[in-house]
Order: structure tokens, then C-alpha cells, then sequence
């Protein structure tokens, strides 16, 4: 229908909505054909079923072992036996030995395994096809009780929320320092942050190539991060706006950040001390301890008063110029903030470690880190602006090389 | 059947790689960083933990070994055990004996273990091929065709002339070929497909064994074959089912029925790929090893035959108590995925 450029069109609402619903009505059509006519029946006729399964959780129980599977596949799989260290060995299956895509089964294998060896458990399937699971260090699974519970949250105390704390105690030192040794703590910060950064991402890339393929590992944990950071500033600006203090601000974004990081460490600690490797345990705490303690200075920098030593230009507007003193209380608050996650962590390591979650968690984890890196290289920044130094000096640039290092060497006790 | 996949080992062992990659995730659940942490193995063991190694709760007495059944319509290791073939007999003018057979390659799906399919190359749909059996001096003719999509041969040890021996012609799916020549020496021979890759015509099923009698036959006896075999159902080099006759803990879930005192013969033969040696050990019993068969006087008594691949013996025995006597492969793993069995004396 061809209508002419001057005449007023008046377009029906039942044809717009007709416009909308052709084309779907066209890609229903399009998928039934396609299913109906399976015009690939061609190219697959000589394939193998393409069958992936996943050991997402291997438990050890005073019976034997407890896996949990996921069909990770596009087609079913039918699990037929089972060997553990090249055996064939009884087991049962729940709810079915034919896994859905997408489903899951729970394998129970009774077995006696050898506390402190390996175990190596393999499925094999209909078509002969093999996936294999390992159970590194055999130990009890810890199961959830209230006791295992505190044990763990202790743990979890200890790595995050002490360390946290203790170095937060630093702030009034900190208060007492020069102006430019203020710089000197936010440069040493935006290193620590930098050291996580890096660490966490690290970590999230790991964990996500390993996920089963459909999950998209890595550019799940990414995504993670750039909503994060999308949020995240977000809601800061809105803080901004507000005119609340900016410094606190900040500090509570920092502590956030530094939560999710401790929140991977905390998954780290708890699903080491689940597998068993509970002999390293007091080591790898008191390396989290002192890799952590840093944060807390981390946090408390910006809390830091910033008179200046010069007399301002006049209209100069400085939302920090009359901090109302951080109460205790908001020191309890950061230190929790930044701390509790890992008490989380523990929890979630040591009892229901997921990979899935895991990945998420720590792309989150990257984009708040990415976020608040930005956010303390502003503050420096504008701080050294309003007192006329120059913001990437000989001391703040030594103050970003100390808190790599520290964060660097500190890691050496938890890293192997 | 499930569709044969020989044309896209590719894409299968593209795959496999997947599976892999996705069975490695259990070292996640382990958490990010502990593998690293795992060369500290040996601390102190939990008091929990300790008295589970001593006593397991509700663990079945032999809780090892495979779950179902196989279906037994389609090959029954039992029947195999004694199903000797002496092929289409007739006399020749002069006065020998021919004995014809018609072999065919076929491609497969076989069940080594419950629910576990392998897609096998076959003679005659089966693995192990027919047991082909005459008496030294007789004319053989086996008339071979390619029923199947790869190139195929039949290779018999002992003694022929080169032209017969299976390594050309190929013979080209579609294609037919007869193999004719005399049955000697007497002894226990081996037969399988000789095209390359050789490895992969092998163990994916192409061998059976081939029993030439002494002109004046052996004494009477409990008679049975036995090809040891492993199947590498994954396809990475290694084999994940081990037995005779194809069928995994088919002898153990089955145990073979004989007299208390009867003489037993074991035709035994080693057809498995990939691992080097694999053996034959008899519980509460010895048995005299008649090596390749070749000699009336045996070479010695024991209770563990050690036979690299290809290699044969024949093994003569009496059980003297009613009752069942284990038999495996010394090679404990071998044992342990599949290669294990009972003789079950009875008076």
C-alpha cells in the first residue's frame, strides 16, 4: 500500500499490534519446521550422543563417597557404572541413572577410603564414555551442625573480621600524621586494592573456565563485575548528591569491596579445611590475618580529618572539612562490612561449596575492587589538588609500591 | 542399536575432552586454591575419621564390582565358552578334509558391562570372532567379505604361505576374499584383522582363536575357550573393561559349572591392546601349561601364566573339592575392572 507523504495516517492499535506479533508468530512457525522436519538429520546421523557431566560436589561420609552430578550436556546421559581407583565398584543412583539435560543425580558408593589418599572416582556411561571426579585428600565432609557451624564461623572470625578490625585500630595514628603522609596511607590503599584486584580476577577467571560450559564461566564472572561497577556508581553518586560525608563514603564502598574479596578468601579457607587440609589450618590463618590487616588501613584512610596546612583559595567547598568523628559504632560497621563476608565464606566452602556461586561472587568482588580504586585515586587526587602537590609524587607512588608489596609478600603465607 | 560412530573418532575424542575438562570441576569443589594445598597429606587423622578406616557402617560385605545385568540374548560369554565352530566339513578326492567357513565384518554396538556399549568391528557380530576349530592336515577355506565401512583382513598364525596370511589383498568393504591353505602345526592360534592401525583393528574387536587338534587329538576333557580382552571404551589408549570373553565379571556374576574331578582344558589366548602382558591365575587349584599348544608334554605346573599380546597356552586341570574357585588376572587392576571369574565344582 503506497500512502501519499501529506496524508494524515491513522494507524489502527489492532494492526501495530499485529506488527508486533508476525514476526513471532513467523519464529514459532520457523522452530516447529525445523524441529518437525529436522533438516540437520544430515549432518548428525553418524555423531556421537555429545554428553558432558559434571562432578559438582564430591562427599566423603563414614559410608563412602556421595557425588553430586550434572548433566552439563544438550543430550541425556545414562550413567551406567561406576570404578573408584580403577575398580568397578556398587553404587546407587538417585533420582534416576538417566540424567536429563540439565538434571542432576546424587551417586552413593559405599566404600572404605583411606583417610589423608586420594580417591579417584570415574563414571562411565552408556556409550563408554568416561568422567572423572577426585576426591584429593579422602577426610570426613564436615556436615552442618551447630557445632561444625561455629568452628566455622570462628574461622571464618579470624581470617576476615579480626584482621579487619585490628588494623582499623591504626586510625588514630593515622589521624595524627602530616597531610602529605595522608596521601602517602590513600596511595599504599589503591596498591593493596590493585593486589586484590588482580588476585580476584585471577581467581574468577580460574574458577569460571572451569565451569560446565553452559554456565559460560568467565563471562559470567565479568558481567558480574561490570553491573557491579555500574551499581556501585550508582549508588555512590546518589551518596554524593545527599551530601553525606565523602569519606565515609568511600570508606564504606572500600570495606564493601574488600568484603566480596574476603568472601572468595573465606570459600578458599572453608573448603580447605573441609578437604582436609585442616594441618595447615593455623598457618593459613595467621597468613589471612596479616594479608588482611592491611585492609583495615585500607578502609581507614579515608576517614582520616584533611585540614589543610595552607590557607584555602576562598569559595573553596570541601564536604570533609568538618567530618563528624567516626563513632565507634561506624568502625564496628566497616569492619563487619568488610569482614563478615568471609565468615559467609567458610560457610559456604566448607559446607555447599558451588563453583557457579563462587564465580559470581567473586566477579562481583571484581567490579566493587574496580570501583573503589577509582573512587580513592579521586580522593588522592583532589586532596593533593587542593593543596597544590602533585598527586602521582615520589611518596604517594612509594605508598602504592608498599601496599603492593606487602599485599605481594603477605600472600606468600597463603599461597602455594 | 546406537549410531556407530567409526567414521567421527574426532569428534568423539573432541568430546571426551570436554568430559574431562567438566570431570576436573570436583578439583573445584575442592576450592580455588587446593590443589596447591594438597602435598601436605599426612596429618594427624581425625578420631572420627580413624575409626571409620577400621569399620565401615552399612558398607556391603563386597560392595565392589559392576551394577545390572547384560543382555544375554545378544552374546552369552556361557555358550561362547564352549561354542566351537569345525566349519562346513566335506571330503576331498583325495581324501582330506576341508573344512569352509563364511566370515563376515561387521560393524557392531556390543555390551562390555551392564548398560556399557562399545562400538565394536565384528567377525560375524561377535567378539571374540567364532572359534574356529579343525585337525591338523585338513584344507581350510574361509571365504571373508566386508560387510562393514573400513577395509579389513583376516591374519592366522601358523604356517602358510604369504599370499594367505591376511596382510594383502585388503579387502575393501563390499569386497570378498578366500583364504584357503593346510591346518598346521597342531597347537592353539590366534586370528585377527592385520590393517592398519593395527592397534585400532584389534581391540575394537577383530579376533577370535583358532584351535588346530593334533592328528590323534587330545585326551577327552571339559573343554573351553578363553580370550582375554579389554575394551578401551573411551578411547584414550586405555582400557576400562577387562575380561574374558568380552564381558565384564560375566564368569563371577556366572560362574562356569564343572565336575568335582573332571579334567578341564582351558584354550587360553591374550588378545588384549594396550597393556603389554596380562596373565591367568587359578585359586585352590594348579593347572599344567601346554605352551601355543604345540607339545603333548607339558612345560610346567602352576597356578599363574603370565602372556604377553598374541600369546597362547593351553592349561589342563582338575578340581579336587566341590565348592568355587576364583579365577583373575594377577593383574590386580585387570581383576578389578572386569577380567574376574568362578569355576563352580559340583561332585
Amino acid at each position: 500500500m503506497i500512502v501519499e507523504k501529506d496524508q494524515p495516517v491513522s494507524k489502527p492499535r489492532s494492526i501495530s499490534t499485529l506488527g508486533f506479533l508476525i514476526p513471532l508468530a513467523a519464529l514459532g512457525l520457523l522452530v516447529f519446521l525445523f524441529t518437525a522436519t529436522n533438516p540437520l538429520a544430515l549432518f548428525r546421523s553418524d555423531l556421537p550422543p555429545l554428553e558432558s557431566l559434571s562432578f559438582d560436589r564430591i562427599k566423603v561420609t563414614p559410608a563412602g563417597f556421595e557425588v553430586s552430578l550434572i548433566n552439563s550436556g544438550p543430550e541425556p546421559v545414562s550413567v551406567t557404572q561406576v570404578t573408584i581407583d580403577d575398580a568397578y565398584w556398587q553404587y546407587q543412583i538417585s533420582p534416576s541413572a538417566d540424567i536429563p539435560r540439565f538434571g542432576k543425580a546424587t551417586l552413593t558408593i559405599p566404600y572404605q577410603w583411606i583417610v589423608g589418599e586420594p580417591h579417584a572416582i570415574r563414571v562411565i556411561t552408556s556409550t563408554g564414555t568416561t568422567f572423572d571426579g577426585e576426591v584429593p585428600i579422602a577426610t570426613l565432609t564436615p556436615t552442618p551442625g551447630g557445632r561444625e557451624f561455629l568452628a566455622y564461623g570462628l574461622l571464618g572470625l579470624y581470617v576476615g573480621v579480626l584482621p579487619v578490625g585490628l588494623g582499623l585500630l591504626w586510625y588514630p595514628t593515622m589521624k595524627r600524621m602530616g597531610r602529605r603522609w595522608l596521601g602517602f596511607l590513600l596511595a599504599l590503599t589503591v596498591g593493596l586494592l590493585v593486589f586484590l584486584f588482580v588476585d580476584t580476577l585471577l581467581e574468577a577467571l580460574e574458577i569460571g573456565a572451569e565451569l560446565p560450559g553452559i554456565f559460560q564461566g568467565i563471562p559470567l564472572a565479568l558481567f558480574a563485575a561490570l553491573l557491579t561497577w555500574l551499581a556501585i556508581m550508582a549508588v555512590s553518586s546518589r551518596q554524593g548528591k545527599k551530601g553525606g560525608s565523602r569519606g565515609l563514603v568511600v570508606a564504606s564502598l572500600i570495606a564493601l569491596s574488600i568484603g566480596l574479596h574476603n568472601f572468595g578468601e573465606g570459600l578458599a579457607v572453608g573448603a580447605a579445611f573441609a578437604l582436609g587440609e585442616a594441618a595447615l589450618g593455623s598457618f593459613l590463618v595467621i597468613g589471612f590475618i596479616l594479608h588482611n590487616i592491611t585492609e583495615g588501613i585500607g578502609i581507614a584512610a579515608p576517614l582520616v580529618p584533611t585540614r589543610s596546612d595552607r590557607p584555602l583559595p576562598p569559595g573553596t567547598v570541601l564536604e570533609d572539612e568538618k567530618p563528624a568523628a567516626p563513632r565507634l559504632a561506624t568502625f564496628l560497621g566497616l569492619a563487619l562490612l568488610a569482614g563478615f563476608p568471609a565468615v559467609l565464606g567458610t560457610w559456604l566452602g566448607g559446607f555447599a561449596f558451588s563453583p557457579l556461586l563462587a564465580t559470581v561472587f567473586l566477579g562481583v568482588g571484581l567490579g566493587a575492587i574496580w570501583q573503589v580504586i577509582v573512587e580513592v585515586s579521586g580522593l588522592l587526587r583532589r586532596y593533593a589538588e587542593r593543596d597544590g602537590l602533585a598527586w602521582v609524587s615520589w611518596l604517594n607512588l612509594g605508598g602504592f609500591v608498599l601496599g603492593l608489596g606487602i599485599m605481594y609478600f603477605t600472600a606468600f603465607l597463603v599461597k602455594f | 542399536m546406537k549410531p556407530s560412530i567409526q567414521n567421527n573418532p574426532v569428534n568423539r575424542r573432541d568430546f571426551l575432552k570436554l568430559g574431562i575438562a567438566a570431570g576436573s570441576l570436583a578439583a573445584v569443589a575442592a576450592g580455588t586454591r587446593l590443589q596447591n594445598f594438597s602435598q601436605n597429606a599426612q596429618e594427624t587423622p581425625t578420631p572420627d575419621a580413624t575409626q571409620h578406616s577400621v569399620h565401615s557402617e552399612g558398607s556391603h560385605p563386597d560392595p565392589s564390582g559392576v551394577v545390572g545385568e547384560v543382555d544375554l540374548s545378544l552374546f552369552d560369554p556361557t555358550h561362547f565358552l564352549t561354542d566351537f565352530d569345525w566349519g562346513n566339513e566335506s571330503t576331498l578326492p583325495d581324501g582330506r578334509t576341508l573344512r569352509e567357513w563364511n566370515v563376515v565384518a561387521l560393524e557392531k554396538e556390543i555390551e562390555i558391562a551392564p548398560g556399557v556399549w562399545f562400538p565394536a568391528w565384528t567377525y560375524n557380530g561377535q567378539v571374540p570372532g567364532p572359534t574356529f576349530r579343525c585337525r591338523q592336515g585338513d584344507l581350510l577355506r574361509v571365504h571373508f567379505s566386508n560387510g562393514s565401512t573400513h577395509p579389513h583382513t583376516i591374519h592366522f598364525h601358523g604356517i602358510h604361505a604369504p599370499g594367505m596370511d591376511g596382510i594383502t589383498p585388503v579387502v575393501n568393504p563390499g569386497e570378498s576374499f578366500t583364504y584357503e591353505f593346510e591346518a598346521r602345526p597342531f597347537g592353539l592360534h590366534v586370528y585377527h584383522c592385520h590393517v592398519m592401525s593395527l592397534k585400532k583393528h584389534i581391540h575394537k574387536g577383530l579376533y577370535g582363536t583358532f584351535i588346530i587338534d593334533p592328528p590323534q587329538g587330545r585326551p577327552p576333557a571339559h573343554e573351553m575357550v578363553m580370550v582375554m580382552n579389554g575394551f578401551d571404551s573411551n578411547f584414550d589408549n586405555e582400557n576400562e573393561v577387562y575380561a574374558v570373553n568380552t564381558v565384564a565379571f560375566h564368569y563371577a556374576r556366572h560362574p562356569i559349572q564343572v565336575k568335582v574331578g573332571e579334567p578341564i582344558r582351558v584354550y587360553l589366548s591374550n588378545m588384549t591392546e594396550f597393556d603389554l602382558i596380562n596373565s591367568f591365575h587359578l585359586h585352590a587349584g594348579m593347572f599344567r601349561v601346554y605352551r601355543t599348544g604345540t607339545n603333548l608334554e607339558h612345560f610346567e605346573l602352576t597356578d599363574n601364566i603370565v602372556l604377553g599380546q598374541g600369546e597362547r597356552h593351553v592349561l589342563e586341570f582338575t578340581l579336587e573339592y566341590p565348592g568355587q574357585y576364583m579365577f583373575h588376572a594377577h593383574q590386580s587392576e585387570f581383576a578389578e575392572l572386569g577380567w574376574m571369574g568362578f569355576f563352580e565344582a559340583s561332585q
